[in-house]
């Protein structure tokens, strides 16, 4: 409970909330009381000692960022005393600080040079001599994308605070004593340390000891941008809100915005990996293959051309010969209008997108049991939650900002986190149970979970009456999976299962996050019901902080999905097959012949397009090329396609096989909206313009729509979601508007006065009436390990490459980190081949071969290896598995059988 | 120890161990079988005497003869005359003591000079080597008093604060009422922790107790344990003290055998034990708060006061930090309680206090005497006076963070009260001696020096006020300085008094305050000096 009380400052009388810090409490209320190491959203420090206050009846004087304000207290804030004492501390700093500001970078957004100046301290006034010359060490220019500079450093431990308590890292630490105290990264230096190069401690940094290394061209002083902007990170499903520095047209620097979703931090992609807009590869014109190559044509020739072989397959094989795939890094706009050519103007449901890669099972599983394909909650819930399962997400490297709130809570809210992974992934450092399972057993380990809380009642019998349905199948069914037998199947030892259930199920507030370790299994759906089976059973759902929260990849998948990119749904999953829906889109859209069959999945699309029966592929923003598993056959496959038609920023290696190919915008050049993995609904703002003659996706859509006959009139992305807005009861009430003003909105938001939903299924209100038990049996992976093809092999991503590495790879920092692809194996499996570290080695699967180099490690098990799939040199996605998932046709990347050879030199 | 008809102890430490003292013993022990005697004579090693700077040295009980200097070639003189033939050689250093510990000295001076000695009464008499002789000179009796007599923990606590003790290692706060808060302070878990990281400069006389009498301060640690509800206690000893530190933990190891720790003490069912945590190597680790970042693992930087260790110490619990000596007076006030105590010393200030006497004297060296014994007798009457017979200028009382007095205070008494008086800080017990000759300024560029190194530089006005003190005075050496730098010096340490974080920054001011008001003069010559040249 949060008490108001009165404090006086220098006389004023303030009302503040007991225990609040009095120099927060003081800035607020207009005393700009000087402070150099305090920072809001750390703890304070008191180093720099100018906050200096007197507050009546303490001794002498005392710093007000150390002080919790109690009723009745008497500050003085200014007196001669207290600001002759300030301006002597200022010149001491300055003593120590080399202010060659007139090529420093911090320039006029320098803390203590505003101290230097509001305290006159002009040359021949200070008292000190310098002394930075002889403390000074050569500046730390190690990391990719920063730099130390302990001459300029006032060692105000804001950075070491904010890379601990922020990011929930704790990479820097204070170095030496006394004068020679100074920053370190790790033990000796950035390189060599555990930095992930997230930013979080330059933002941090009051001066210029710590600053962004010029990765979008020269330096840049703070003064000289012409203008800042908030957007929307276009990279993973974080959705981090970025403000975006511009000067002469260009991005200059990016620092994370503060509030939801990312509370000012971001991730090293997002603060540094904006400059592949910027990269000379963009494409700038629109192409055409002729005589087998591709070259630049007008655009009006591109659109009619293409317009006209639409036409022709659709005439020639009726509508479902043509397919689309749209986009995950494309806008909510741009998605709902390319399923709307689709179904409209072409009048097929062949649309899908790369969802189906990674969260079909999730969309497919969680509608199925609860209601809803998405995350249940918000991200920024899970720092409050006392037990945190984390299962087949290496959240760390694929949702950073996300995998802060789990630290943190584990560091400073005294949660227990429970990791299940086969991987040792960095979370485990900060787990109380690690649950290392065998690859594919999910299904096993969560039976298992079950029949340990059955047996010892933790389960919520109240819950399970009120709230669910089929309970007794399911209970019928895990009577075998006893905790021991389930240790045959997943070798986790059957006393460290019992206790991952009592503190899962006995917990106030548990959350179960996961992601593609559990959605990419030909049984990925099934994985997904064990999911929300655990919630159900032990009622850990409804509440905040609980709850089923599958982690989304790609910046917008779960806005693609939203708006009807899938072959089943339109916007807002209203089905094909119901004639209701059908009949309110065929109106609103003027379309009487809506098909209502459902269309092909990614998956089904490539297989026919091998089988001739899909003629014509639109795809927009996706590169299958690199994502899609088994890529010798996805080549095959596209080759046998008549009509190819890619829209994106890159000549990408699908692009590269078109027959057109439409120059797209990105992110920071169109309008419109992105919806995040926790259902938040931000705004894309167009800050640049595009380069040569790039165009806006959903404009290149709806020229198409009219060369074929249409009278679209968009003339804006706000036109279209207007459109959404009227068609999807989830997104009824998230308008322009609304977002404009600055709302976040998390659907489902029906009209213009809800406020969103923070969280889903209240009170254990399912959105589909009674959550679903689903009493299912472990099944092993499709393809097990044999005497020819020895090793398990599972794919993922890491944090500094992106997805097929188009937009990362083209940047100048993010290729530094991580330069080279590389398999993980460990120590044992290394010494029976007679390999080692940085050692090219052969890996084969029953689909291809790719020759790869080593990374020894710990994360992985004998008899097993990882590779992300990121490289286009070493792509492993031309080993993985195209066995499918019989429900959501999600493929099995998690899980394949190679056969790893030593490379002979 | 009866059956001897001779003890001869040779005292261990630091300091003689480099001046050679084991090829002494070797020598001696060697001499004393080819004579025959080994059924008449033992060989102790025991703890330090308290005698710096005087090369190896030997005591011979009963006589209490000290022999001082002495060299491997000594050692037949020795035997063949003192122990086979009862004649004292005439040709080596020596003093003696008579029977009743009352001083009759061949010279009745320096430090063989009567003291009061408790808390180093005994780490001379016994080896400290062996628990068996330390039970059989009455160590742990205490303990035992407080079980067999049933004393509750608040029983104790109310007799420390009797007692009138204050902290020796600085601030002179009440024992007893440190240890009623951190009883009182809620949680689950207590600690006890002796602070024997002895980092003041010229200071060792928590050496002298870890080395001459580690079993005290167990005993006091099992006691202080008990009263304030710890179970589990630290000694956090200097990295350098080698020798102590292998004491210890043979006391402590000794201790564990004859359950004077571990999960039952004394089969009483009290739980207490010790372990022992080896310094960092910086000054700064021997504030209290410091000392417990550095225990639990962190660098050793001070915390923000408050809260204070009594409520919120190691790990966050309540925690009673105490240093060597103050610990070290426990046992004998359970043993003879605290009227006794109360018989030595002042009003304010009860017992004795353990002073290191430095610099340009005599005999520099370690007493121990009443709180409130005036300077002057400690410099002149333990100390000798002022070597070569130069002229007393001054003296630095408490070692760095400590006050320059001149002669006029010569007469001040030695405690926590009257030197407060006279702005003046008991500190550490240093008494560092300067003799006519002494530069003040040069004295103070020392000091500053040393603070310049051992600022932990977490918080700005020290990190780099030491820094620029250190400069200034410099320029003053070197005749560079300026009159007005002088003013600059007081006025930036009186900055750093009031804005530093923690008692080493803000001390500083102590010895420069006290230096320039004292010798202004010296300082203006100084620096007029760089206006003619
Ligand atoms: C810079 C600094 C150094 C200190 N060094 C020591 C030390 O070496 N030994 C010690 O006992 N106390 C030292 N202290 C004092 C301790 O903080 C603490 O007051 C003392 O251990 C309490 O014990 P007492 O109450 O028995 O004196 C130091 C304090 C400061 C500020
Ligand atoms: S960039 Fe991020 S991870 Fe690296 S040191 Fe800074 S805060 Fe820590
Ligand atoms: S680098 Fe910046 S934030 Fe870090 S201690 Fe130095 S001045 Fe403070
Ligand atoms: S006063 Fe000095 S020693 Fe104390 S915290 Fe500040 S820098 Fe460290
Ligand atoms: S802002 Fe309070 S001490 Fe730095």
């Amino acid at each position: 409970m949060s008490e108001t009380i009165t404090i006086w400052i220098d006389g004023k009388e303030i009302k503040a909330e007991k225990g609040a810090n009095l120099l927060k409490v003081a800035r607020d209320n207009g005393f700009d009381i000087p402070g150099l190491c305090f920072h809001e959203k750390v703890t304070p420090t008191g180093d720099c000692r100018l906050c200096m206050v007197k507050i009546e009846g303490r001794p002498a004087m005392t710093p007000s960022c150390l002080v919790k304000i109690e009723d009745g207290m008497k500050v003085t804030a200014f007196d001669k005393q207290l600001e002759d004492t300030r301006a002597m501390l200022v010149d001491v700093l300055l003593s120590e600080h080399n202010d060659d500001c007139i090529t420093c970078e911090k320039d006029g957004d320098c803390q203590l040079q505003d101290l230097a100046f509001r305290y006159g301290m002009d040359t021949p006034k200070r008292m000190f001599d310098t002394v930075w010359q002889e403390i000074h060490q050569s500046p730390d220019s190690s990391s990719p994308v920063l730099l130390y500079d302990s001459s300029k450093c006032i060692k105000c431990e804001r950075c070491v605070k904010a890379c601990y308590e922020i990011q929930g890292k704790g990479v820097l630490s204070m170095a030496s004593r006394g004068i020679h105290s100074h920053v370190v990264a790790g033990t000796a230096s950035w390189e060599g340390s555990e930095c992930d190069g997230c930013g979080e401690c330059v933002q941090a940094c009051p001066v210029g000891a710590l600053m962004e290394k010029p990765v979008y061209g020269g330096k840049v002083k703070a003064k000289d941008i012409q203008r800042k902007a908030v957007t929307t990170c276009p990279y993973c499903g974080v959705g981090c809100q970025l403000e975006l520095w511009i000067k002469d047209g260009k991005i200059a620097k990016v620092k994370g915005a503060e509030g939801v979703p990312n509370l000012g931090s971001s991730c090293v992609k997002g603060r540094f990996g904006l400059d592949f807009v910027n990269h000379p590869d963009r494409l700038k014109k629109p192409l055409i293959r002729k005589d087998g190559k591709l070259v630049e044509v007008e655009w009006k020739e591109a659109i009619d051309f293409t317009a006209k072989r639409f036409a022709e397959i659709k005439k020639a094989n009726g509508p479902d010969a043509l397919a689309g795939l749209a986009s995950a890094r494309c806008t909510n706009e741009e998605n709902f209008l390319f399923q709307k050519f689709m179904r409209s103007v072409i009048g097929t449901n062949n649309v899908d997108h790369c969802a189906r890669l990674c969260h079909a099972s999730t969309v497919a599983g969680l509608a199925n049991t609860l209601g809803s394909g998405a995350m249940t909650n918000s991200a920024a819930e899970l720092e409050y939650a006392d037990v945190i399962i984390v299962i087949g997400s290496n959240t760390t490297e694929t949702h950073p900002v996300i995998a802060t709130f789990i630290k943190k809570a584990v560091l400073f809210h005294g949660a227990k986190l429970i990791v299940i992974d086969p991987r040792k992934i960095d979370l485990v450092k900060y787990a109380t149970l690690w649950l290392r399972q065998r690859n594919g057993t999910d299904i096993a380990v969560a039976n298992g979970l079950m029949n340990a809380m059955l047996a010892n009642g933790w389960e919520n019998k109240a819950f399970i009456e009120a709230n669910t349905e089929n309970f007794e199948a399911l209970k019928e069914m895990i009577k075998k999976y006893d905790p021991k037998m389930v240790e045959g199947i997943t070798a986790i030892p059957a006393a460290d299962l019992i206790e991952a259930a009592r503190l899962y199920a006995t917990a106030a507030k548990a959350s179960i996050v996961y992601s593609m370790g559990i959605t990419q299994h030909a049984h990925g759906t099934d994985n997904v019901k064990s999911m929300s089976n655990l919630a159900l059973i032990s009622g850990q759902i409804g509440r905040e902080s609980t709850g089923v929260n599958p982690l989304r990849g790609q910046g917008n998948v779960q806005g693609a999905c939203d708006m009807g990119a899938l072959p089943n749904v339109y916007s807002g999953y209203q089905k094909v097959d119901d004639p209701a829906a059908k009949a309110k889109f065929a109106e609103a859209w003027k379309q009487p012949n809506l098909s209502d069959k459902v269309g092909l999945t990614v998956t089904e699309v490539l297989r026919d397009a091998h089988a001739g029966k899909v003629k014509g592929l639109y795809i927009m923003g996706e590169n299958p090329m690199m994502s899609d598993p088994d890529l010798n056959h996805v080549k095959d496959c596209l080759e046998h396609v008549d009509f190819l038609v890619v829209q994106d920023i890159f000549l990408t290696q699908t692009a590269n096989l078109a027959d057109v190919v439409f120059p797209a915008a990105s992110f920071v050049e169109k309008a419109g909206t992105y919806t995040n993995t926790e259902r938040r609904v931000m705004a894309m703002v167009k800050i640049l313009e595009v380069p040569g003659e790039a165009r806006d996706d959903a404009m290149i859509i709806q020229d198409l729509a009219n060369a074929l006959g249409q009278n679209w009139k968009y003339d804006s992305a706000a036109d279209i979601l207007r459109e959404v807005n009227a068609l999807t009861p989830s997104y009824g009430g998230i308008t322009t508007e609304r977002i404009a003003a600055g709302e976040k909105l998390q659907w489902p938001c029906p009209n213009a006065q809800h406020g969103g939903t923070k969280f889903l299924h209240k009170e254990g209100k399912f959105t589909r009436g009674k959550g679903l038990f689903c009493a299912l049996e472990h099944v092993p992976t499709k393809e097990m390990p044999d005497k020819e093809y020895p090793f398990v092999l599972s794919t993922g991503r890491n944090l500094f490459r992106y997805h097929t590495d188009t937009m990362s790879g083209r940047t100048v920092a993010l290729p530094q980190y991580a330069p080279d692809a590389y398999v993980e194996m460990c120590e044992a499996d290394c010494v029976i081949l007679g390999v080692g570290h940085g050692d090219k080695v052969r890996v084969t699967s029953r689909r291809g071969t790719i020759d790869i180099g080593i990374r020894l490690t710990d994360k992985v098990i004998k008899g097993s290896c990882f590779i992300p799939f990121h490289y286009k040199e070493a792509a492993a996605n031309l080993l993985t598995n195209g066995a499918i998932d019989p429900v959501a046709k999600i493929p099995e990347f998690k899980a394949c059988a190679v056969r790893i050879e030593k490379i002979k030199s | 120890m009866s059956i001897y008809r001779t003890h001869i102890l040779v005292p261990v430490d630091e300091g003689t161990v480099q001046a050679g003292v084991f090829e002494v013993k070797r020598r001696l022990e060697q001499k004393i079988t080819e004579q025959g005697l080994g059924n008449e004579v033992k060989v102790v090693e025991s703890g330090t005497v308290g005698i710096v700077g005087k090369g190896v040295i030997l005591v011979v009980y009963p006589e209490r003869m000290y022999y001082t200097n002495v060299r491997p070639g000594d050692v037949s003189l020795i035997v063949e005359e003192h122990l086979l033939k009862g004649r004292i050689p005439p040709t080596l250093k020596y003093a003696s003591l008579d029977i009743q510990g009352g001083l009759k000295s061949l010279h009745n001076t320096g430090l063989t000079r009567e003291q009061k000695r408790v808390v180093l009464d005994k780490s001379w008499k016994m080896s400290p080597e062996d628990i068996r002789e330390v039970l059989a000179t009455g160590g742990y009796k205490a303990v035992e008093k407080i079980f067999t007599e049933k004393m509750t923990p608040e029983a104790v606590i109310d007799l420390i604060k009797q007692s009138g003790l204050r902290g020796r290692g600085g601030a002179g706060f009440p024992t007893g009422l440190k240890w009623e808060a951190t009883r009182k302070a809620a949680g689950d878990q207590k600690y006890i922790i002796c602070n024997a990281d002895e980092g003041e400069p010229g200071t060792f006389k928590d050496r002298l107790i870890l080395e001459g009498d580690p079993h005290k301060l167990i005993e006091a640690m099992v006691i202080g344990g008990y009263a304030i509800g710890a179970t589990k206690g630290y000694i956090y000893v200097r990295g350098e003290y080698g020798l102590s530190i292998q004491r210890m933990q043979q006391a402590i190891d000794q201790a564990r055998e004859y359950s004077l720790l571990g999960p039952s003490v004394l089969e009483t069912g009290f739980a207490f034990d010790l372990q022992i945590k080896i310094g960092a190597g910086a000054y700064i680790c021997g504030d209290e708060t410091a000392l417990i970042e550095s225990l639990e693992g962190k660098r050793g930087n001070p915390r923000i006061k408050p809260p204070y260790p009594v409520t919120n110490g190691l790990w966050q619990m309540p925690t009673a930090v105490n240093n060597v000596e103050t610990l070290a007076n426990i046992p004998e006030i359970v043993n003879r309680g605290a009227a006794w105590f109360r018989t030595m010393g002042t009003d304010k200030c009860s017992g004795t206090k353990v002073f290191t006497i430095l610099g340009h004297v005599e005999q520099p060296g370690l007493i121990e005497v009443e709180m409130g014994t005036p300077l002057r007798e400690i410099i002149f009457a333990y100390g000798g006076g002022v070597a070569g017979g130069k002229k007393f200028k001054a003296a630095l009382l408490g070692g760095a963070s400590g006050v320059f007095l001149p002669e006029k205070l010569l007469d001040v008494h030695m405690d926590f009260e009257s030197l407060k008086e006279n702005k003046a800080v008991l500190g550490s017990g240093a008494v560092l001696v300067m003799n006519e000759a002494t530069s003040i300024p040069d004295m103070l560029f020392s000091i500053l020096k040393f603070y310049a190194h051992e600022t932990c530089g977490q918080c700005a006005p020290c990190r780099i006020g030491t820094h620029q003190l250190l400069q200034l005075a410099w320029k003053l050496r070197e005749g560079q300085g300026r009159v007005e730098d002088i003013d600059t010096m007081l006025n930036l340490a009186e900055t750093m008094q009031r804005t530093s974080l923690c008692p080493l920054g803000q001390s500083v001011v102590a010895p420069v305050k006290s230096a320039i008001d004292n010798f202004r003069d010296e300082f203006e010559r100084a620096a007029g000096h760089s206006e003619i040249s």
